[in-house]
């Protein structure tokens, strides 16, 4: 089958002559139709360009894309009939309703809100008690609801989600990977960008950007077997001094703060002990240690660090 | 169809759910037609005059009270010398001298003729000129009422003499207001027309909106209608508000028919928005279309022959005021309230806005797209 989504050396650049960004320097990927797919890298990485050049609202300087099979350039009218998009910013009428939004999008979408009702339903069940509230005066997370709605309720069959996630609580956070699941069973190919490495395991395949360009395009477990290093989880009374300790230390290819932990990234053939036996001799007393298993950020970190 | 009818319902849903917009809209137009009209008025009064009377004879007397007598002039003090009276006007206290020499009354009589001095404050040039003519014809009538006096008219006058006698076609009594406010109704007709809709359209650039609307199908020309026509139609409403006021308060009503007024208001407006649309697809924000628009409010203004009669300005200015909608506009509705002009004597002026209409939304039209 065709692919859902194919971006052929994408480049994008802003500025004058003085000062030029490159925002996208030839960037290519395929997305399978059905496919959950997650653009993963900082802000300023070139997400957002990217997700505009594939919604037709932005022209590449050079390179192609195809979404569902149609010319982002030549088709871009087919193109918008049939692609949701989500901006990372809430861009849905604050002075109007929950309900007359979605009415607005499906009506300027040649359609009706009973038509894709179905597709909406378990998402807009959570707003719904809110219909007759102006969209400016909803909370986050159900702004967020609001969007996805209004996104979906032309059944689109390709989904981008530009940073979706950013700013939302932890919960409503879970929630919409939930829908997003949800949405995916229905058949509908979804592309999300999200600067949360955390958020990467829940893709069926992710891009690793950074600076523009894709680093590695793997599922999560696949990335986090490329890792190919020995990673230890380093944490002691003072962890300040560790991590100061632990760059000073030769046998480590990388250190750097995890969450409670430091994570070291071992040399081939330094061993735990001797690492333990460094920072005891540093007089860090007893440091915990233990075996880390890599997860996308520790990836992510060693690939920023390679390319770079 | 139903989408231009939806995209309308929404747009007057957002103008009327910002009450402080709507308030605005009927507000500025009633303030302004209530105030301006009463304080921009040309017609000088309150000259302040100082009088230096060497004289202090009957005569002399007489000509200040005459002087005092019309109205426009406002007697602020009598001084004994022309010193005193400069200093009043370095002061402020005074715009106008005169001064009458000593023995006025003997050489006026004697030698039938007699010098007056005046001496104008000139900072203010409307008031210098207007101030100064309105003396002198006092004065030459103060003259005339001596002369006769004195001579008995013999039947046939030895001297000849040509009499003007005015008449003020289509303004009979020189009504200022007359005059003035259908302009400034155009003005307030233009600040809705163009200001509104370009705030509007880039107000959905900035929260976003735009973004959103731009990855739909919808049609840009469907887009714009959706916009242009909600403030065509409050142009009008603000129009209809304002010759209503203006009746009310002012008396005004068209010599002409409200039907030629409204069918030059309709394609006036249609050129306006253009306007107001160009400015919002080259503004990125809401500051940036305010500031482009007061920019060009104020040159339209000034040079539309509101306060300032377009045919006394430099040559430049005159060719400049053919590109500017609002003079069309100002001529065409005084020319229909005070004169009654009908559709075709203000055929040619609505062919010009008609063209401006064309070539300003397909302007608008062109620039605006929906992908960068």
């Amino acid at each position: 089958m065709k692919a859902a989504v194919i971006a052929e050396n994408l480049v994008k650049t802003y500025g004058t002559k003085k000062e030029v960004t490159q925002a996208l320097k030839g960037v290519s990927f395929e997305v399978a139709p059905g496919e959950l797919f997650g653009i993963i890298g900082p802000d300023g990485a070139g997400k957002t360009s990217l997700f505009r050049i594939l919604t037709t609202l932005l022209l590449a300087d050079s390179g192609r894309a195809e979404v569902d099979g149609f010319d982002v350039v030549k088709n871009y009218e087919d193109i918008r009939h049939r692609v949701g998009y989500m901006p990372g910013r809430f861009s849905l009428y604050q002075d109007l309703t929950v309900e007359e939004n979605l009415e607005f999008f499906a009506t300027i979408f040649n359609t009706t809100i009973e038509e894709n009702h179905d597709l909406i339903k378990d998402i807009y069940a959570h707003i719904e008690p809110f219909k007759n509230r102006r969209a400016g005066k909803l909370s986050g997370g159900m702004k967020q609801k609001l969007a996805l709605s209004c996104a979906l309720i032309h059944r689109p069959t390709v989904l981008f989600l530009d940073e979706p996630t950013t700013g939302v609580d932890a919960v409503s956070r879970k929630e919409f990977w939930e829908m997003l699941r949800m949405l995916k069973s229905q058949g509908i190919t979804i592309l999300v960008s999200t600067p949360y490495m955390d958020e990467a395991s829940r893709c069926d395949r992710v891009a690793l950007v950074q600076n523009g360009a894709i680093m590695s395009i793997n599922t999560p477990e696949g990335i986090t077997c490329n890792y190919g290093k020995a990673l230890v989880a380093v944490k002691a009374e003072n962890m300040f001094r560790l991590l100061k300790d632990l760059k000073g230390f030769s046998g480590l290819v990388d250190s750097y703060p995890f969450g409670e932990y430091h994570h070291a990234v071992l040399k081939p053939g330094t061993t735990e002990e001797a690492l333990l036996a460094y920072l005891q001799q540093q007089g860090h007393g007893q440091p915990e240690l233990k075996t880390a298993k890599p997860d996308i950020e520790d990836c992510f970190i060693a690939l920023m660090k390679t390319t770079s | 169809m139903r989408t231009l009818l939806f995209l309308l319902q929404k747009e007057f849903r957002q103008i009327f759910r910002d009450k402080a917009i709507l308030r605005i809209i009927f507000a500025i137009p009633m303030i302004q037609l209530i105030i301006l009209p009463q304080a921009a008025d040309y017609e000088m009064k309150n000259i302040r005059l100082s009088v230096i009377d060497h004289d202090r004879s009957e005569y002399s007397r007489k000509l200040v009270q005459k002087v005092t007598a019309s109205g426009y002039f406002l007697l602020n003090s009598y001084t004994a010398s022309y010193t005193e009276a400069m200093h009043e006007v370095e002061e402020d206290r005074a715009d106008l001298i005169l001064e009458i020499p000593a023995r006025f009354e003997r050489t006026l009589v004697r030698e039938n003729e007699a010098m007056l001095y005046m001496s104008i404050n000139a900072i203010n040039g409307v008031k210098a000129n207007l101030g100064g003519a309105y003396l002198r014809t006092i004065i030459q009538d103060y003259n005339q009422e001596i002369r006769l006096k004195w001579l008995q008219q013999p039947r046939f006058s030895p001297e000849t003499r040509i009499e003007v006698t005015p008449t003020n076609w289509y303004n009979p009594l020189m009504h200022y207001k007359n005059f003035m406010v259908p302009g400034i109704l155009v003005i307030l007709v233009t600040m809705v027309g163009s200001f509104l809709s370009s705030l509007n359209i880039v107000r959905e650039k900035e929260v976003g909106t735009m973004e959103q609307i731009n990855v739909t199908p919808i049609r840009k020309h469907l887009f714009i209608l959706g916009k242009l026509i909600p403030f065509w139609i409050l142009g009008l409403v603000v129009l209809t508000t304002g010759l209503i006021i203006s009746w009310a308060l002012y008396g005004i009503t068209p010599v002409g028919s409200f039907f030629t007024i409204y069918v030059f208001a309709a394609v006036y407006l249609l050129a306006l928005m253009g306007l107001g649309l160009i400015v919002s697809t080259y503004a990125d924000s809401q500051q940036q279309a305010m500031l482009i628009s007061f920019f060009l409010m104020m040159v339209f203004v000034l040079l539309s022959g509101l306060y300032t009669s377009i045919e006394s300005m430099p040559k430049w200015a005159h060719y400049i005021t053919y590109l500017n909608p609002v003079a069309y506009f100002i001529e065409v509705i005084r020319l229909v309230v005070l004169k009654g002009a009908g559709l075709h004597e203000i055929r040619q002026q609505l062919l010009i806005m008609l063209g401006f209409a064309v070539v300003l939304n397909t302007w608008a039209v062109l620039s605006y797209q929906k992908r960068s």
